[in-house]
């Protein structure tokens, strides 16, 4: 008998066994959702986790109100096929309530101001831990993560001085008002992240598979067209076959020229491409720093 | 591209001294290898010009916050990844920097190989023994020691065996297995991806062949069943009303449906009658394996509990020697003093009754008079818990004899302890 696992289903064992160690060790843990893949592998995760028992986490999805149409569609249909608890907190009534400021110019983006948003409903719902599906792979801040991050009262990341983290012993012990922020899929990569999902066929918003869009281009990157985005005299829009490797807020989120019609042929072209997915990601290219600068303060 | 349905996981941390070249080689290992991004080299090649380098200084790949780039040293372990047709790799690249010792404890806990870095112009310095020493006690099935700066010595052979036999001499009073030697300029590529012209008295593998072909099949333990509770599965919904499951991640043995086995710490017997997996139910369970499991009867049992074989227990005791690495720097390890205890998914205070011995890094000298453990200082010491735990030695089991101590005044992980 050969006692070996093949590398997506250990990745697979780790996740699940960080999700339960979450729901011994907390209290009232939330999973942050944002609608894409990565979010969608931590729901169905969690869903083997503690199967047949429901998700015993809260999903917490902050809405900037600039989506794609798709994602908030997507994610009400999971919602209901998980008979999952949703809380949405919405940066378009934190700009209404004076509690965030709407940026203003041609870049403008509420990606900075989710997370005033995220740490006022973190607050509010009492949560203890926030799992979120950040991959170490994505970008250099977040290659330093520990999978149970220690955040402070002000919902702060210290990368200078983070806990030792040994084996799989995970210490959660926190004072009142501090929390933890938990990434289950630490050691995934965006190929594995599309290995598994093909091999398991979760269903995935059309947005990352290549469609007709209306984009302009800026600085380099495709953007879609969409009314949340004001557009330089300069810049025309034209029609493109795309897809989205990353699905965040519109404002922020590139998108890719692409004939990957189904996950197969994204795989094939992820694993043949040049670029990092969050290469597309303007936010990310606000300064060297602009991710562990963010963290610092609370981001995802 | 990987083959995902048969390729295995392997993890690898580096090891040794300051500006050994850690962080260089990952960048170099990750650059041979094409598993950089366009934009990733981009992003590095603009930062080593804006800070004056005359080449593109590929340390940046893993050295990624402020302050790392700013002194040039890494303070945290960095984890990256790539593949090759044969293997999937986790890289945690770790500090060399004595302040933060316990950042590399934490990225070789977990790894099946380390490369320990050695500078040739230095050879073995205090560093490099501190780091052998940890990656013995921590158990690392592999070391290679990667001498590097090979091009800085002429590529020396008479340089390389000494520093082998130096490295050989220190590694025999440790227990390490299976050490390996290989000579390489991290800066310039030698013998880490592609081989080397400049060292043909070298017949040994690349760095890249040794990861992809170095046997980690066996790195678990299959023998001696253990099965620690993590949470208990129930869904109460009106279909699935009597379900009640254990759990876990099997951290040792082989756990089959019909199995008899035994409940720590009630000492019931009963049968295992269904194990579910991430994928519905299965016949059996291993390591690394995360399942839940049902049982024939209905008997008192939740987290931190284990399920054993009745005829091959794990110790069951309160006291017991632990060697621990000290990682706090407000305050010294003291005989008294009195810690939270976390193993498996057990949850403990504790005493230290005995301080035993210091470790002197550079003779192994065991230095029983010290009272005085302080940061990065590696001890053996008893303790005695307020509950049973259920433990094995950890050279013979890396989960089920590994504890993690707890400062109860600041919740902060104060040492890494390996069972004797
Ligand atoms: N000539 C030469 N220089 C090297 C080589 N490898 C690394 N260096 C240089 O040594 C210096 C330190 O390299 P790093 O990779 O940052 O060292 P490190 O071991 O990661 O250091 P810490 O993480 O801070 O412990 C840098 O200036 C490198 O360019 C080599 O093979 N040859
Ligand atoms: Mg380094």
């Amino acid at each position: 008998m050969n006692y070996s696992i093949n590398h997506l289903k250990e990745l697979e064992s780790e996740s699940i066994f960080v999700m339960r160690e979450v729901a011994a060790q907390f209290e009232n843990p939330v999973l942050m959702f944002s609608g894409g893949k990565d979010s969608i592998l931590m729901v169905h995760l969690a869903y083997k986790a503690f199967y047949p028992a429901r998700i015993p986490f809260t999903l917490l999805h902050i809405d900037t109100g600039h989506n794609f149409d798709e994602t908030i569609q997507y994610r009400d249909d999971l919602v209901k096929r998980m008979n999952a608890k949703l809380i949405v907190g919405s940066v378009q009534d934190a700009i209404d309530n004076g509690l965030v400021r709407e940026e203003k110019g041609f870049n403008a983006s509420r990606n900075g101001l989710q997370t005033a948003v995220l740490l006022d409903e973190l607050e509010k719902g009492k949560f203890d831990a926030a799992l979120g599906g950040a991959r170490r792979d994505e970008e250099k801040a977040r290659a330093k993560e520990r999978f149970f991050s220690h955040r402070d009262e002000f919902g702060q990341w210290d990368p200078k001085n983070q806990r030792p983290e040994l084996w799989n012993l995970f210490n959660s012990k926190h004072f009142m008002g501090e929390h933890f922020r938990v990434f289950p899929i630490s050691n995934w990569t965006e190929l594995d992240v599309w290995q598994y999902l093909a091999m398991e066929e979760v269903p995935l918003p059309s947005l990352y598979f290549a469609h007709e869009r209306k984009v302009f281009e800026r600085d380099g990157t495709l953007l879609a067209d969409s009314e949340h985005i004001s557009k330089k005299p300069t810049e025309e829009v034209f029609t493109e076959m795309v897809r989205c490797r990353t699905i965040g807020d519109v404002t922020c989120t590139g998108v890719w020229r692409s004939d990957a019609q189904d996950v197969k042929a994204i795989i094939e072209e992820i694993a043949t491409t040049r670029m990092t997915e969050r290469g597309g990601r303007t936010d990310d290219k606000r300064s060297e720093t602009s991710m562990e600068d963010r963290k610092k303060k609370g981001y995802f | 591209m990987t083959d995902y349905k048969s390729s295995e996981l392997l993890r690898f941390t580096t090891a040794g001294s300051v500006d050994d070249g850690k962080s260089t080689l990952i960048g170099r290992l990750l650059y041979d290898s094409k598993s950089i991004y366009q934009d990733q080299y981009d992003q590095i090649k603009k930062t080593s010009e804006r800070m004056g380098e005359a080449e593109i200084n590929l340390a940046l790949l893993t050295d990624g916050l402020k302050s790392e780039r700013e002194q040039g040293i890494t303070i945290d372990v960095a984890y990256r990844y790539f593949s090759t047709p044969k293997r999937k790799f986790i890289i945690a690249d770790t500090p060399g920097h004595t302040q933060y010792t316990r950042n590399m404890v934490t990225g070789a806990s977990t790894a099946n190989v380390a490369l320990i870095l050695i500078d040739a112009r230095q050879g073995v310095v205090e560093q490099t023994r501190r780091h052998a020493i940890i990656a013995s006690l921590l158990q690392i099935p592999h070391l290679v020691c990667c001498i590097n700066k090979m091009d800085l010595v002429d590529f020396s052979e008479e340089k390389y065996n000494a520093i082998q036999e130096e490295f050989e001499s220190f590694a025999a009073k440790l227990d390490v297995k299976d050490v390996h030697f290989i000579p390489i300029s991290a800066l310039l590529g030698d013998n880490v991806v592609n081989r080397s012209k400049n060292t043909p008295w070298y017949e040994g593998p690349t760095l890249i062949y040794y990861l992809e072909n170095v046997h980690i099949a066996s790195d678990h333990n299959f023998i001696d069943v253990r099965f620690p509770v993590q949470y208990v599965v129930r869904p109460y919904s009106d279909e699935f009303h009597d379900y009640r499951g254990y759990a876990g991640r099997v951290a040792g043995g082989v756990l089959k449906k019909g199995d008899k086995v035994m409940l720590l710490p009630t000492g019931f017997t009963t049968t295992i009658s269904q194990i579910d997996g991430p994928d519905g139910q299965q016949e059996e369970a291993f390591p690394p394996q995360s399942v839940t499991v049902q049982l024939a009867d209905d008997l008192d049992l939740s987290r931190g509990d284990m399920i054993v074989r009745e005829n091959n227990k794990p110790d069951v005791s309160q006291d017991f020697d632990l060697m621990v690495c000290w990682f706090s720097s407000d305050a010294p390890l003291k005989e008294n003093g009195k810690y939270t205890i976390m193993h498996t998914s057990q949850e403990a205070r504790c005493v230290v009754k005995k301080l035993r011995y210091k470790l002197d890094i550079n003779t192994l000298h065991r230095d029983e008079e010290s009272k005085d453990i302080k940061m990065n200082d590696i001890a053996r010491i008893q303790v005695r818990t307020t509950k049973p735990l259920f433990t094995d030695p950890y050279r013979t089991n890396r989960i089920t004899g590994s504890v993690i101590l707890i400062e109860e005044g600041t919740n902060n992980t104060v040492a890494a302890g390996m069972i004797i």
